[in-house]
């Protein structure tokens, strides 16, 4: 029975809400980058069909970029309304890359993004297109900043706890921007926009094609995804295989979840294709491995071992105990903390984070008995079912993407579009991009578990101090709004992909709008 | 560091001020335009020339908004954790009107059906309501302080509610911020547009200026005579750790006024409020629209800055514990924060406020019936 303690509801909730707010956003990412492609082609030849097919696709993008727009802002609001006490005890780090991707992304996409719709006859066709790549640059910027704030919670470098404002402060900017978990997850996540973007091009390209309607523009359409898309799947698994690499540093609870792998294989150690992982009795059963191809990726080296999750309780168990010293010192401090945790005792405020994963079990963790040390150390372990299977799932699809995405970039060169089957396939491939995307995202948070900063701070201690009944509210408030929006949303895509781009002599496609009844 | 931490925090107090007048400038007249939708333009023409004078410009608007609260989170960390979490059940409703406002303007013309519009109407104007009118009573809160406390470990607890946040002199502030956001709507409305629409809405403006006129005069002495301001007993050091919990401080009756006495230049912001909301009501009257909103934005400006010059130093006083106020002085992020959020604030705002202007500039003039007919397959 789900307990329903303002923990695990805000936790919900902002699952709930991340993950709806990631079926909008690929699909700005990937589309805003698909249309300056598009409109530089149409600069570039003079030829009018590209343009419509700019206003086509451009209608579906605005019908997307609004609801991302609204689901966004709930994500800014959520940090403060439900996890205040994670805000206070973080905010000098990571407030500042969010304040930073409004002043430098939000402001260049949402402002542009008018005149993308409104300014047609306003501008000359190099002051529309230009105004089309500055959204794209805008929405790319956006993902930079939310990245480098996401990848300081799973790898929280440049900060020291501060103990006379009891929070974690600020030391080196330069740390935080260049943290190569950063780095690669703003790659990959970006890719897995242009995938995104790149399928539901396809996807309906060729439901024209199978209707036999709009044949110029589906053929054009489906040749500039396919080619994008290539380009961009390759780009997510590489760089998938990166994240994979910097986490082997960083997180390497997250990497032997994933892999659900109990015990320290002999390096180099053999990736599970496939398996039944027992968090009962911590084995795995049915494996199929394939040989060395897990030391290869997380160590890039064959003499290295990947630590398991049983040594890894066993440290965990040891940073707990090791803590304790700076926890005692820093609770009796009183009135007037000290500037500076004293140099014997910074190897114990090292391991502080380590310790507050106790105040679960008692409040007075100076007190905790070996066996209760023991129990904090094994939650430590995310939930390993479902990590291994969200990512081997995830991975399988972004394989499946290369292949689908050469198989349609071989046929464009030919100049062909396909035999009815493929492109059926393609159409039915149309959901794929968006649950690979969810499922990765998935394996990132519910991975980083039981951390909400890994090894600073637990999930739990983040939360907002306010009534559950509070949380349910507004976690209600949301399904239903949420549920009601995307109902709208899908039937107002499915309704103007039904309607199709409209082209004619006098350029005339279609807009934002149908013209109103006169 | 080349700014000392006091005189960072200073800056970051206006800055936030700037922000914060920044949105009621700006998306002010886009929720301002959402009230007036159901009252002035008389059929559906006029209420697509209303949508299309801020059609193109409401998202970008709106940034101002997000930036606020990011800058809040980035430079008044606690101060962002308690008001948000505090105030958990009124920033919900403005998430929703906030919510409602892209999804009203984007899926409303785009089916034909007559209830289809008049449900996305009334939301539209819903999501200009719900957060003019919560702004103003959260607004209104600060002076009189909400109840909260901070722990050793500086953990907080809000001890109050939403009905807690809705007494008298909030709600009279909730209505001093939607005549403001309505008469700001008022004079951009009029601004853009032309003929019987542009005079109505002039009208409007006028009742709307008045209105602010008189609640705005009604809330100063209610200020004046009616609450218990905060004050310091022992200041923090200016430069000091962002810790509440190491200062005391004491109300008086009054108090609200102290910084106005101390500093008369203060007086400015009153004035201003003052000067622009006539000059706002007499150019809607003789047809100046321009001017109106000039007037009518710099009033915004006045009333914002007459709040937040009275609360100085004070950001969210307690009314619990009143030692644990949050204060500029021991609410800010750590010096370094500051210090680079400044220096990204200084590179892009300049450049913001360029492009900003470049897209008001193409998109100048007026929306009229033959601009509708002529674009209507792209606008709203």
């Amino acid at each position: 029975m789900l307990d329903l303690d303002v923990v695990t509801l805000s936790r919900l909730q902002f699952a709930l809400t991340a993950l709806y707010h990631f079926l909008f956003v690929p699909l700005t990412l990937g589309l805003s980058l698909l249309l300056a492609i598009m409109e530089s082609v149409y600069v570039m030849t003079g030829r009018t069909i590209w343009r419509d097919m700019v206003k086509f696709w451009g209608t579906l993008f605005g019908i997307n970029f609004a609801m991302g727009v609204a689901t966004g802002i709930t994500m800014e609001f959520q940090f403060g309304t439900n996890w205040a006490y994670y805000s206070h005890y973080v905010g000098d780090i990571f407030g500042a890359p969010l304040a930073i991707e409004g002043l430098m992304a939000f402001f260049l996409e949402a402002t542009f993004v008018g005149l993308f719709f409104f300014g047609w006859n306003r501008l000359s066709r190099t002051g529309h297109l230009a105004v089309t790549w500055l959204v794209a640059l805008g929405s790319n910027f956006s993902a930079l900043w939310i990245l480098v704030a996401n990848s300081w919670m799973q790898n929280p470098v440049g900060a020291h706890f501060n103990p006379q404002t009891m929070r974690m402060e600020l030391s080196s900017f330069t740390e935080v921007l260049f943290n190569p978990v950063a780095q690669s997850k703003f790659v990959h996540t970006v890719s897995a926009g242009y995938v995104t973007g790149s399928v539901f091009v396809m996807a309906i390209g060729a439901y024209y094609m199978l209707r036999g309607r709009h044949r110029e523009i589906a053929r054009r359409s489906l040749t500039v995804a396919a080619s994008f898309g290539l380009a961009s799947a390759l780009s997510v698994v590489v760089l998938g295989d990166e994240s994979g690499y910097t986490a082997g540093f960083s997180q390497k609870m997250k990497i032997a979840a994933i892999e659900a792998m109990w015990e320290t294989e002999p390096a180099p150690a053999d990736f599970t294709l496939f398996g039944i992982p027992d968090t009962k009795t911590e084995t795995t059963s049915h494996e199929v491995k394939l040989p060395w191809l897990l030391g290869l990726i997380a160590t890039r080296s064959l003499d290295k071992p990947v630590p398991g999750i049983k040594p890894l309780v066993a440290v965990a168990e040891q940073r707990i105990r090791n803590g304790i010293d700076a926890y005692k010192w820093l609770a009796a401090t009183g009135d007037k903390p000290p500037a500076e945790v004293p140099e014997a005792l910074e190897g114990s405020m090292h391991d502080l984070g380590y310790t507050l994963l106790l105040k679960r079990i008692r409040p007075d963790v100076e007190n905790a008995t070996e066996a209760q040390m023991h129990d904090a150390a094994l939650s430590t372990i995310p939930d390993v079912p479902v990590l291994f299977w969200s990512f081997r799932i995830m991975v399988a699809l972004g394989f499946y993407f290369i292949a689908l995405f050469s198989a349609a970039f071989y046929l464009a060169c030919r100049r062909r579009c396909g035999k009815p089957w493929f492109l059926t396939l393609v159409l039915l491939s149309l959901p794929l991009p968006w649950i690979a995307a969810e499922l990765g995202w998935i394996v990132a948070e519910y991975g980083r578990q039981p951390w909400i900063i890994d090894g600073i701070m637990p999930t739990f201690l983040g939360v907002s101090n306010v009534p559950a009944g509070n949380v349910l509210f507004s976690l209600a408030g949301f399904v239903l709004f949420y549920s009601t929006l995307a109902v709208i949303d899908l039937f107002l895509i499915v309704k103007y992909v039904r309607l199709g781009p409209k082209s004619g002599p006098d350029g005339k496609a279609t807009g934002l709008f149908p013209a109103p009844a006169q | 560091m080349p700014i000392d931490y006091g005189t960072l925090r200073l800056i970051w107090w206006l800055l936030l001020g700037v922000l914060l007048i920044g949105f009621a400038i700006m998306d002010g007249f886009d929720l301002g335009a959402a009230m007036l939708h159901p009252f002035v333009p008389r059929n559906e023409k006029e209420r697509r020339i209303l949508l299309n004078t801020i059609g193109p410009v409401w998202e970008g608007n709106q940034i101002w908004f997000v930036l606020g609260g990011g800058a809040a989170f980035a430079a008044w960390p606690p101060l962002y954790a308690t008001s948000f979490s505090g105030f958990y059940l009124a920033m919900f409703l403005v998430l929703c009107g906030f919510i409602l406002r892209p999804v009203a303007l984007t899926f409303r013309s785009k089916v034909e059906a007559a209830n289809w519009r008049q449900g996305w109407d009334r939301a539209f104007f819903l999501s200009g309501l719900v957060p003019s009118l919560i702004f103003g009573v959260a607004f209104g809160n600060l002076f009189l302080g909400v109840p909260f406390h901070f722990d050793h470990e500086l953990r907080l607890t809000y001890e109050g509610g939403l009905l807690g946040l809705l007494n008298p002199f909030a709600l009279l502030c909730g209505l001093v911020s939607v005549a403001m956001l309505t008469m700001q709507g008022a004079s951009y409305l009029a601004l853009k547009s032309e003929g019987e629409l542009s005079a109505r809405a002039g009208r409007f403006g006028t009742w709307a200026a008045a209105a602010l006129l008189v609640l705005f005069t009604l809330a100063g002495l209610w200020v004046a005579f009616g609450i218990e301001g905060y004050v310091l007993q022992s200041a923090p050091d200016p430069a000091g750790p962002s810790n509440p919990l190491l200062k005391s401080v004491g109300r008086q009756a009054g108090a609200w006024l102290e910084n106005y006495h101390r500093q008369s230049w203060n007086l400015t912001a009153p004035v201003l409020a003052y000067a622009g909301v006539i000059a706002a009501a007499l150019a809607l009257r003789f047809k100046a629209p321009l001017i109106a909103f000039i007037g009518s934005s710099l009033s915004v400006a006045g009333v914002i800055a007459t709040a937040g010059l009275s609360l100085f130093p004070f950001l969210l006083p307690s009314s619990s514990q009143p030692g644990h106020s949050l204060t500029v002085w021991d609410a800010s992020s750590s010096q370094l924060t500051l210090f680079i959020m400044l220096g990204a604030t200084l590179v892009f705002l300049p450049i913001v406020l360029a492009y900003t202007s470049w897209v008001f500039a193409v998109m100048r003039g007026t929306v009229t019936e033959s601009t509708i007919e002529r674009e209507a397959d792209t606008l709203y």
